[in-house]
């Protein structure tokens, strides 16, 4: 320790503001606390249909509004119902629009008709950043290792081989004019197997957790022993108002499930909240503002088919895909629902067949070539409708666009617009992105061929005779409809109807996903290196031993061993003394 | 004559014959060793330079300097002598004196001492008074202010006429024990490095002190967290935002130079503490024993989330209103009191404090009630706990110390110098154990591919090290904890990269494996060749010596 001392001699000075000396940990001025509005909104809700398959259908939202403007770089950081992980996630990333779910099972459109939410098997994420970000594709990297944290999924296995920006596919769901496709990436891990561990955090992200509200349905062992079921997470920025000067945020929490009563129900076509989630509500989230459970009874209108117990004398009619359909609606919120029985038991009976499906396999034989057929169905009667088709494909399939058809009815069908981006090995899949006119019953049959590459050792997953997933082609369209669709945004309308901007009346805007094809690549024998390397060794061990032989060997001329008789001879005449022979 | 004429024939073509023979088994002789030769002087070093792991210089010897590396602090300390404290002929006397104007007016006195407070960080001035001074309270002897200064208080038997060396060695332990609270004392230092080197406990309570702040780091997030457990009763608003405004800012605007703050602030509905507190019905309210605080924190932990998009350590601060049937609620410490401020605070974690809205309900009031927090309250207990976590120390100052309150930033700049002096040789310590045993690693791991970056930041955290190390010598805290945290940076991402995990798990029996059906049949036949050879030049001579004999 080194003090060095140097002398001043200051004049006297007065020291004034000695006066009151104490020591304090903590000094304050106190400020009058003011109350804070309250600026988020949460709404919660549940549609529950029966299907004519006899399955149920179950489908929840959670609403969560913020009144924060992220647009203009402003750093939020005080959370109060939205979830401080996603909004930590969204200013820090600059992301403008965030859609990302995870699905267990295939949704059966001819079965079930449309979901209210479409989603592919597995995971699907598609984002739009905010135009001022320069990296997108590091960011995007970025924001999938994180939200792979945050939802306890695989997302990390995206990268560029599976990424791809759509052109005309995936519009902004929210407010924005921002259309510029830079911004845009779109991903599927169709592979990926969803369960307990991606409900958690999921649940997390609701300002009651699973304590209260209709969320204390969503209990995992039920929730997975379905026939499919699918959770999503959508933000987007919406208006706070009609004059549309300010957004807020909006993150929808969406779950849907399918139970399949028949199996699990003893025959009986009869079922309740208790039955579906083994649960029963008591209490409406207190911090929400609407809770609504809605049912289905359209088919039902005087109650001939089911019977709904208790009673809701509340009745509801939404236009929902294109079909004016009547709900029995209970509000949770007054208290006079939870009456004594919380048991509903209902009857089912043919519902309205959707007007666009689609379907998707592999042809062909042998591990060289195949091909992928897409067919789209339109059962509207009389109405032709242009679908938007888009098909990422991995790398390792390598398509031949030349060989691309589509066909309808037996005749050429051309598309209205073609947006090809081939691959490039190990760094980027195929894109296709096609319009396509629909005529009115028919099915239109899009195929092309592709060869099967071959992958270097290490590429393979560790179970490779599984196969290798195709992500769902993504069918997008505006279906025209029968009953004219609200297009006012300031009416108050059920969640589950309000999730797609619609402009026109006369149509809705549909999103179907095709299955995920599974496609076997040629895969090698994986001890073949070691065996390869044995093998050679071996040889080039033999070739050298044998030259190494010649080349160091002495050769020489051998005496000729006399025979056994001239031995004897020859021992015999030593005896004797005589030379021997 | 026949037969003797046969055995001269027999004999030429016997020598004939070894005549071949031998040159035979030369030839043989020469291709094995040409072939060994070959192998030993092309074979091996092919093979070694193709097997080979990329390996980037790195400066071992310096890092093996660092690891017995001594620590030097030096701090600046300015002694003013104010008029009357010291007489003409001293002034002459001191070597060093510099003596300014005689005529200052008064209030130019109070700017010039705050122009001299303006003093590099690191540095103390402090300035003698005479013993009449009425400026200190009788038993004060010693005044702390706000910046780097301080007051000392000449001693009573230090009349003029003694020698200036006397009055020195009467000032030296004054000044060292002033020193000792405001810049360093072997305490800090000894706390700074109890993670790295391993101290002879001198008592618990010192230990638990080290333990309590968060260890260095370039950034910390703070969140403050209000728990709501029962949202259906308690309606709770908080004004968070102008309370950090007001409170914690400032605070953390003082602090920027040792690291970067991130504050977040949330509110959890439906968040139970781990234990149900215990009713104490002679008081009508509910207990929290000191002794289960430790259960406490695990199951809201779940449930605060963690900042995913930085990995700075958290600083959690929880505001705790418990539900209308477990209320009021105290905590109560170890002899079973009441705590005053209800709260405690858990070492690297953060803090808690219970916040009860009893004083609300009033008879015939229908829930959930409407709740204002009062954050003045609630921030006064953060701040304290906030102080506590960052290290800023506040040591009891010896009894006739007095100690200036802090002004609206909470914070002296004196205190800033301590944190800045402990983090400072927390961090040189931190990056050397880093880089030191990152260097041993890759010294016990000889298939690790060092690349270049890596040889890089390696090198540029030595650098910084050397010059923390330095500046720290010299007394400039502010470059020296600038290097130590550059240094931390450096050696941290050397020591995490990815590249340096490739190789580490590639087994040698696996490596033998491949190698074994290539190089036994090879090696094999050259071996016993060489081996024949050696025993029969042996032989030879042996037979050679025999014949001479």
């Amino acid at each position: 320790m080194w003090i060095g001392f140097s002398l001043l001699m200051p004049d006297c000075f007065s020291l004034s503001f000695l006066k009151d000396l104490h020591w304090c940990g903590v000094c304050m001025s106190v400020a009058p606390p003011h109350p804070h509005t309250n600026t988020d909104s949460f709404q919660e809700e549940l549609v529950v249909r029966p299907l004519h398959s006899g399955d149920i259908y179950a489908s929840f939202q959670f609403r969560t509004v913020w009144e924060a403007d992220f647009s203009r770089g402003n750093k939020v950081s005080h959370y109060q119902l939205f979830p401080k992980s996603l909004g930590q996630v969204i200013s820090k990333f600059s992301v403008r629009e965030l859609h990302i779910s995870f699905t267990q099972g295939y949704w059966r459109t001819m079965q079930w008709g449309q979901p209210f939410l479409p989603s592919p098997p597995g995971a699907e994420l598609w984002v739009w950043f905010q135009d001022s970000v320069t990296d997108v594709d590091g960011t995007w990297k970025e924001l999938t290792n994180v939200l792979s944290g945050i939802f306890c999924a695989s997302l990390n296995f995206i990268d560029s081989t599976n990424t791809v920006q759509p052109s005309a596919a995936f519009k902004p769901l929210g407010v924005g004019n921002v259309t510029d496709h830079r911004f845009l990436r779109y991903a599927t891990l169709p592979r990926e197997i969803v369960c307990t561990e991606n409900l958690t955090p999921w649940k997390k992200l609701l300002p009651c957790g699973s304590k209260a509200g209709l969320a204390v349905l969503l209990k995992s062992e039920k929730l997975f022993h379905s026939s499919f079921h699918s959770q999503a997470v959508h933000i987007r920025p919406i208006c706070q108002d009609q004059r549309c000067k300010s957004t807020s945020l909006e993150l929808r929490q969406t779950l849907n499930a399918v139970f399949d009563l028949h199996t699990s129900g003893q025959a009986k076509r009869e079922w309740s909240l208790f039955k579906m989630f083994s649960r029963t509500l008591t209490e409406a989230c207190p911090l929400a503002s609407s809770s609504k459970i809605y049912i289905d009874i359209t088919d039902n209108s005087q109650g001939e088919q089911f019977e709904l117990s208790p009673a809701s004398s509340l009745l509801s009619q939404a236009v929902v895909l294109g079909d004016r359909r009547t709900f029995s609606v209970y509000d949770l919120t007054d208290q006079a629902t939870f009456g004594s029985t919380r048991s509903l038991n209902l009857l089912i009976r043919d519902m309205l067949r959707p007007l666009l499906h689609a379907e998707r396999y592999v042809a062909g034989y042998g591990l060289q070539t195949g091909e992928i057929h897409t067919v789209m169905y339109n059962h509207h009667p009389y109405r032709s409708f242009p679908v938007l088709l888009l098909d990422s494909v991995p790398w390792y399939l390598r398509l031949y666009i030349h060989t691309l058809t589509v066909t309808s009815k037996g005749k050429e069908n051309k598309p209205s617009y073609i947006h090809y981006q081939p691959s490039k090995d190990r760094l980027r899949p195929h894109l296709l992105e096609m319009l396509v006119q629909l005529p009115p019953n028919s099915a239109t049959e899009v195929t092309v061929e592709f060869e099967r590459a071959l992958l270097k050792w290490t590429e393979y997953t560790p179970d490779p005779n599984h196969g290798f997933y195709v992500g769902s082609s993504v069918i997008s369209s505006l279906v025209p409809s029968t009953v004219a669709t609200n297009t006012s945004i300031t009416q108050e309308q059920p969640l589950f109807s309000s999730f797609f901007p619609c402009k026109e009346e006369l149509s809705y805007f549909v999103r179907v996903y095709t299955e995920p094809l599974l496609v076997n690549l040629p895969t090698p024998d994986f001890s073949m290196p070691y065996n390869v390397i044995c093998l050679t060794c071996t040889v080039v061990a033999v070739g050298y031993g044998s030259l190494y032989n010649l080349l160091t060997r002495s050769f020489q001329i051998e005496e000729p061993s006399p025979g056994l008789a001239k031995r004897i001879a020859n021992v015999i005449r030593r005896m004797r003394g005589v030379p021997p022979l | 004559m026949m037969v003797g004429m046969e055995r001269n024939q027999y004999d030429a073509e016997c020598f004939l014959l070894y005549y071949l023979f031998s040159s035979e088994r030369r030839r043989g002789k020469l291709a094995a060793l040409s072939i060994a030769a070959m192998v030993i002087l092309v074979g091996v070093p092919l093979w070694w330079k193709t097997t080979q792991t990329y390996r980037a210089w790195l400066p071992v010897a310096q890092i093996n300097e660092l690891a017995k590396l001594q620590l030097q602090l030096s701090a600046d300390v300015e002694v003013v002598f104010a008029r009357g404290t010291a007489t003409p002929e001293q002034q002459k006397k001191v070597p060093v004196t510099q003596t300014q104007d005689e005529d200052h007016a008064v209030d130019e006195a109070d700017l010039s001492l705050h122009r001299l407070s303006e003093s590099p960080c690191g540095s103390l001035v402090i300035y003698v008074i005479p013993e009449s001074s009425s400026l200190l309270p009788e038993n004060v002897n010693v005044y702390i202010g706000q910046r780097r200064t301080a007051l000392l208080r000449i001693g009573a038997q230090m009349k003029v006429g003694k020698t200036l060396k006397q009055l020195l060695a009467h000032l030296e332990p004054r000044v060292k024990q002033i020193l000792q609270v405001m810049s360093f004392s072997h305490n800090d230092i000894t706390a700074a490095l109890s993670d790295r080197v391993r101290f002879s406990p001198d008592n618990k309570e010192s230990i638990a002190d080290s333990m309590r702040a968060f260890k260095s780091s370039p950034g910390y997030e703070i969140t403050f967290s209000l728990l709501n457990p029962d949202p259906k009763s308690h309606r709770l608003h908080w004004d968070i935002e102008g309370a950090v405004q007001t409170y914690i800012q400032p605070l953390l605007t003082k602090l920027s130079p040792v690291a970067n703050f991130s504050l977040d602030s949330q509110i959890l509905y439906y968040a139970m503490l781990g234990v149900n507190p215990r009713y104490d019905s002679s008081r009508s309210a509910y207990i929290l024993n000191a002794d289960s605080l430790a259960h406490v924190i695990n199951p809201v932990e779940a449930r605060l989330g963690s900042n995913a998009a930085s990995s700075n350590p958290v600083l959690n601060f929880l505001l705790y209103v418990p539900d209308a049937h477990h209320s009021p609620l105290y905590i109560h410490d170890h002899k079973k009191r009441e705590v005053q401020t209800n709260a405690f605070h858990s070492p690297r974690w953060g803090g808690i404090m219970v916040y009860n809205v009893n004083g609300f309900y009033q008879t015939g009031t229908n829930f959930p009630v409407d709740v204002n927090i009062n954050m003045a309250k609630v921030m006064g207990v953060f701040l304290a706990q906030l102080r506590l976590l960052l290290g800023v120390q506040s040591t009891a100052p010896p009894s006739s110390f007095q100690v200036a309150p802090c002004g609206s930033s909470g914070l002296a700049d004196w205190e800033l110098d301590r944190l800045m002096w402990s983090r400072s040789v927390e961090n040189v310590a931190t990056a050397t154990t880093t880089i030191t045993s990152l260097a041993q690693l890759l010294d016990q791991i000889g298939n690790i591919v060092i690349n270049d970056n890596i040889a890089q930041q390696v090198s540029s955290a030595v650098t910084s090290l050397q010059l923390a190390v330095a500046e720290l010598e010299v007394g400039n805290l502010g470059f020296a904890l600038q290097y130590s945290k550059e240094a931390i940076l450096a050696s941290e991402k050397a020591f995490f990269d990815p590249s340096l995990l490739h190789l580490l798990y590639f087994p040698d029996d696996q490596k033998f494996a491949i190698y074994i059906p290539l190089f036994l049949p090879m090696c094999v036949p050259i071996l016993l060749s060489l081996l024949k050879i050696v025993s029969e030049v042996r032989q030879r001579r042996r037979e050679k010596q025999a014949k001479k004999d």
